[in-house]
């Protein structure tokens, strides 16, 4: 697939690229309470690099992404695993949530295995959703 | 005892680098853990020979009733000792036999692995256990046979030995179903005293039929003899260890093991000696057609199995003490013979017996192992084969009826008169009289390779002098563990001089005429093998042929490459099953709630979807369509954000975006859009599409008013916030509530980048592409 002459669509991309991967990010991370979650921000991450793969072409998105999407799905797939064992050292069955809360001044932080579980979904979507676009994008 | 069963397993993991690290001696390092099993099992026998037995129980799969429990007595234990006895000696003699071959490592490991599981068959006292131990010895065999994996002829004997055994192992299975359902247990402890019980039940002959299938599968009776010689393909150490002393007698063993629950019947007392003394008389001919030493020892082994099975069918007190005798006696004899017979090929390069002759004096210590087998193979005192012979000879005269009692008198002694002659072809033949030259220059062949046959075929005569030492403290009590009740009995070689004895003679006279006119009855048998190789083997290759066959169409039907196809198969069946059912369980009322709470931008939303939808049917273009069923999309994301779904909508919009997205880099590889099919066949698809569509519509209208209990989601709503601490429920359900099913989903998905992966990158090479 050849480099967009959209002079408009190139433009924009480096725009909204950054916004919509901080986005995601953020959907990531606020998705236990609000929409969001893993699954939706490793769509919208995934979207992100597909509209850039069709501004600027297939290797320029796969320098960006500068992981291979096969090691981000197996590292996806690898921490979703992590994310649900430590419970069992607990005696708790396998992926039971575990939390921890503690506070940076007046700001009560939440960390759980639950959002390493959801970390792992993120890659794993992002992975797929990356492999699936530059294997049907890239030239034959 | 669980430890003891195990550790073959265990061993088996590291058998590789023992092998590696050990080199030449590997097989007396390995064969150390047989050994020191044996000591353990000796030990247990002053326990079991006072009428103690043993059970030792650990759970397994609590909620079906299944424990892996383990059960000792008399019979179990003789197995097991045999088991052990003789795998030490055939691991010693392995890892000499095979020490130039690469594979020597997995040959181990899989022999391990058999001996573990034949332990576990043995000892297993749960139904299910025995079952799964059952199944694993057939694995170990398929894997032993197909050792030359690179050969043919071994996979083929391989596979048909799975096939045949695994089979049979899936009529045992149905079986022990029937029989727990029928004796109220999955534990044989407890079965064997409600013998009354499953004998009157209305399942009782079907639980027999489908035990006798597994047992006479495994053990290779007529029909199904023929996948024993076959698995002569196998190296000579699994030939005597699985196919000779212990796999093949595991369909005995079960017999033996559930004669207290099942026998006494007239079904049994009249089916099972017929099919036992019919594989007797089948095997022992056909081991003096064959040529080749291993092939005749394997028809030998077919003969033993249906001389047990006949003694275990006829099933007097006399008969069963005939059939643990004979049990041990051809465990021992056979074992030395088909090692003595690997040592043969081993010291000369043939297993010829019309080529072999004469090697007695470069083989002394091999031919001296022959020797003692043979004599106890042919029955001649003082060795156990003599008393084994007396036995079977007694039995068979005092079976139950006259009619059976003559004609089993008579099959008995013809098989033994075979079994003189064949004896005195495999262990005289090549050692004595002329023979012609040899590949290899006869030699005597190692230490560690006489000492098992030398070993096993000794003890043959030391319990035939002494037979009070193995009897007393170990046949008693398994006699009496198959018998059911106690039997107080004295082993004694010598029976008196009585008529019983006079048909021993005679036997022994007869044995050695056939012995002499061999040669004319292996042409007359030869002459007659166009009518032998359309028996039973014939009809199984037949049956796999059509199996094959069938295979073949229904893929050629269901998958014949066409997307269009698959996609009308998937649609009809599913109209078809959850139609069809629909229909016929019509209790589920459609609830039309004509337009009450539809509101006006519902309706707008659904004509836009409509419009959409057809629209991307009628298109003429791509892109045009693509573009409108990205409305439609769009639209369920809409009617999501209407019913206050974000979540869902959230994602919709993503998906669909995504979605359009790819269609458009795929555009880039596809040809012109062109209309090819003819009107007919787009009329036909058009019906596939609106049934599909129209079905779904039902059942949605139909699921409006199939709710029956309280929705999960009021769970859900109520749990997220004090148990997962969250107050987003979609996500509070897919990280923690259902988090394995999300795991399960993103595998999913996974799998599917993998197909998209093979299909665009992965091309089949050149020649075989169209």
């Amino acid at each position: 697939m050849t480099i967009s002459m959209s002079l408009v669509l190139r433009t924009a991309t480096r725009l909204i690229m950054p916004l919509l991967l901080v986005f995601s990010v953020y959907m990531l991370l606020r998705g236990h309470d609000k929409p969001g979650g893993g699954f939706i921000a490793g769509l919208m991450a995934g979207t992100a690099f597909a509209l850039y793969a069709v501004a600027y072409g297939t290797e320029a998105m796969a320098r960006l992404l500068r992981l291979d999407p096969h090691t981000l799905i197996g590292g996806g797939l690898l921490i979703t695993l992590l994310g649900g064992v430590p419970a069992l050292f607990l005696g708790e069955a396998f992926l039971t949530g575990l939390w921890w809360t503690f506070y940076i001044g007046e700001v009560a932080v939440k960390l759980s295995t639950v959002l390493i579980f959801d970390i792992g979904v993120y890659l794993v979507v992002l992975g797929v959703a990356s492999t699936v676009v530059l294997v049907l994008a890239e030239e034959t | 005892m669980l430890i003891a069963v195990l550790s073959g397993f265990v061993l088996a993991v590291a058998a590789p680098w023992v092998r590696q690290y050990t080199g030449r001696y590997s097989g007396w390092v390995i064969g150390l853990l047989p050994a020191g099993l044996t000591a353990y099992f000796a030990s247990h026998i002053p326990l079991i020979a006072a009428g103690e037995t043993l059970r030792v129980v650990h759970p397994w799969v609590p909620g079906l009733d299944i424990q892996l429990s383990f059960y000792m007595d008399g019979l179990s234990l003789l197995f097991a000792l045999l088991i052990s006895g003789i795998g030490t000696f055939i691991f010693i003699y392995a890892g000499s036999y095979m020490n130039k071959r690469p594979d020597l490592g997995r040959f181990y490991v899989y022999l391990l692995m058999f001996m573990a599981s034949m332990l576990g068959l043995v000892l297993a006292d749960n139904l299910i256990a025995l079952f799964v131990f059952w199944e694993l010895t057939s694995v170990s065999s398929y894997l032993l046979i197909g050792i030359d994996h690179k050969s043919e002829t071994a996979r083929k004997s391989a596979l048909q030995a799975l096939l045949v055994t695994a089979g049979g192992g899936l009529a045992l299975l149905a079986g022990f179903i029937l029989l727990a359902a029928a004796g109220g247990s999955f534990e044989i402890s407890e079965l064997l005293s409600r013998g009354d019980v499953v004998r009157e039940h209305g399942l009782y002959l079907g639980i027999l039929i489908l035990v006798l299938i597994g047992c006479f599968t495994k053990s290779a009776q007529v029909p199904f003899h023929f996948w024993l010689p076959s698995a002569m393909a196998a190296p000579t150490p699994v030939s005597a260890y699985l196919h000779s002393a212990t796999m093949v007698k595991a369909g005995v063993f079960l017999l033996a093991r559930l004669f207290p629950v099942l026998s006494g019947t007239l079904v049994w007392s009249v089916v099972v000696p017929l099919f036992g003394a019919a594989t007797m008389l089948t095997g022992i001919i056909l081991a003096m057609r064959q040529t080749d030493l291993k092939l005749i020892l394997a028809y030998t082994t077919v003969a033993a199995l249906g001389t047990l099975t006949l003694m275990l069918g006829i099933g007097t007190e006399l008969a069963v003490k005939a059939a643990i005798v004979f049990l041990v006696v051809h465990s021992l004899y056979k074992g030395a013979l088909f090692l003595v017979a690997g040592s043969v090929d081993h010291g000369t390069g043939t297993r010829d017996i019309t080529v072999l002759g004469g090697h007695a004096k470069a083989l002394p210590i091999t031919f001296a192992a022959a020797a003692l087998a043979g004599l106890s193979m042919a029955g001649i005192p003082p060795l156990l084969g003599f008393l084994g012979k007396e036995m079977l000879y007694e039995a068979a005269a005092h079976a139950d009826w006259l009619f059976y009692a003559v004609l089993f008198t008579l099959a008995v002694v013809i098989s033994g008169m075979l079994h003189v002659a064949v004896a005195a072809i495999v262990s005289l033949r090549p050692f004595i009289g002329q023979g012609q030259d040899t590949p290899v220059t006869p030699h005597e062949a190692p230490f560690a390779m006489w000492l098992g046959p030398l070993t096993l075929a000794s003890l043959g005569l030391v319990f035939g002098l002494l037979p009070a030492m193995a009897g007393d403290a170990l046949l008693v009590p398994a006699m009496g563990a198959v018998y059911g009740v106690p039997i107080d009995y004295q082993l004694t070689l010598w029976h008196g001089f009585n008529w019983i004895l006079m048909l021993s003679l005679l036997t022994l006279l007869a044995g050695v005429f056939v012995y002499r006119s061999r040669e004319r009855i292996r042409a007359r048998l030869t002459d007659a093998d166009p009518w032998i190789n359309r028996g039973p083997e014939y009809g199984y290759f037949r049956a796999l042929d059509f199996l094959n066959w069938g295979a073949q169409w229904q893929t050629r039907f269901f998958q014949n490459g066409y997307l269009g196809n698959y996609l009308r198969i998937l649609i009809a069946s599913t109209v078809v099953l959850v139609g069809g059912t629909f229909l016929l369980k019509d209790n589920l009322s459609l609830a039309w709630q004509s337009g009450s709470g539809m509101r006006f931008y519902e309706v707008v939303v659904a004509v836009l979807m409509l419009a959409a939808a057809i629209l991307a049917v009628e298109r003429p273009s791509r892109l045009s369509s693509i573009a409108a069923l990205g409305i439609t999309g769009y639209s369920v994301a809409l009617i999501y954000v209407l019913f206050s779904a974000p979540d869902l909508a959230l994602t919709q919009i993503l998906v669909e975006t995504l979605t359009v997205l790819l269609f458009v880099l795929i555009f880039y590889r596809l040809p012109r859009f062109q209309t090819l099919s003819p009107p007919s066949a787009r009329r036909r698809d058009a019906l596939f599409a609106v049934s599909m569509g129209g079905l779904v519509t039902v059942l949605m209208l139909a699921a409006m008013d199939a709710r029956i209990a309280v929705p999960i989601s009021e769970y859900h709503i109520a749990a997220s916030e004090p148990l997962a601490f969250g107050r987003n429920i979609v996500n509070v359900i897919l990280v923690d509530f259902r988090a394995l099913d999300t795991l399960g989903e993103i595998v999913v998905l996974v799998l599917a980048a993998v197909g998209v992966y093979a299909l665009m990158k992965l091309y089949p090479p050149k020649s075989e592409g169209q």
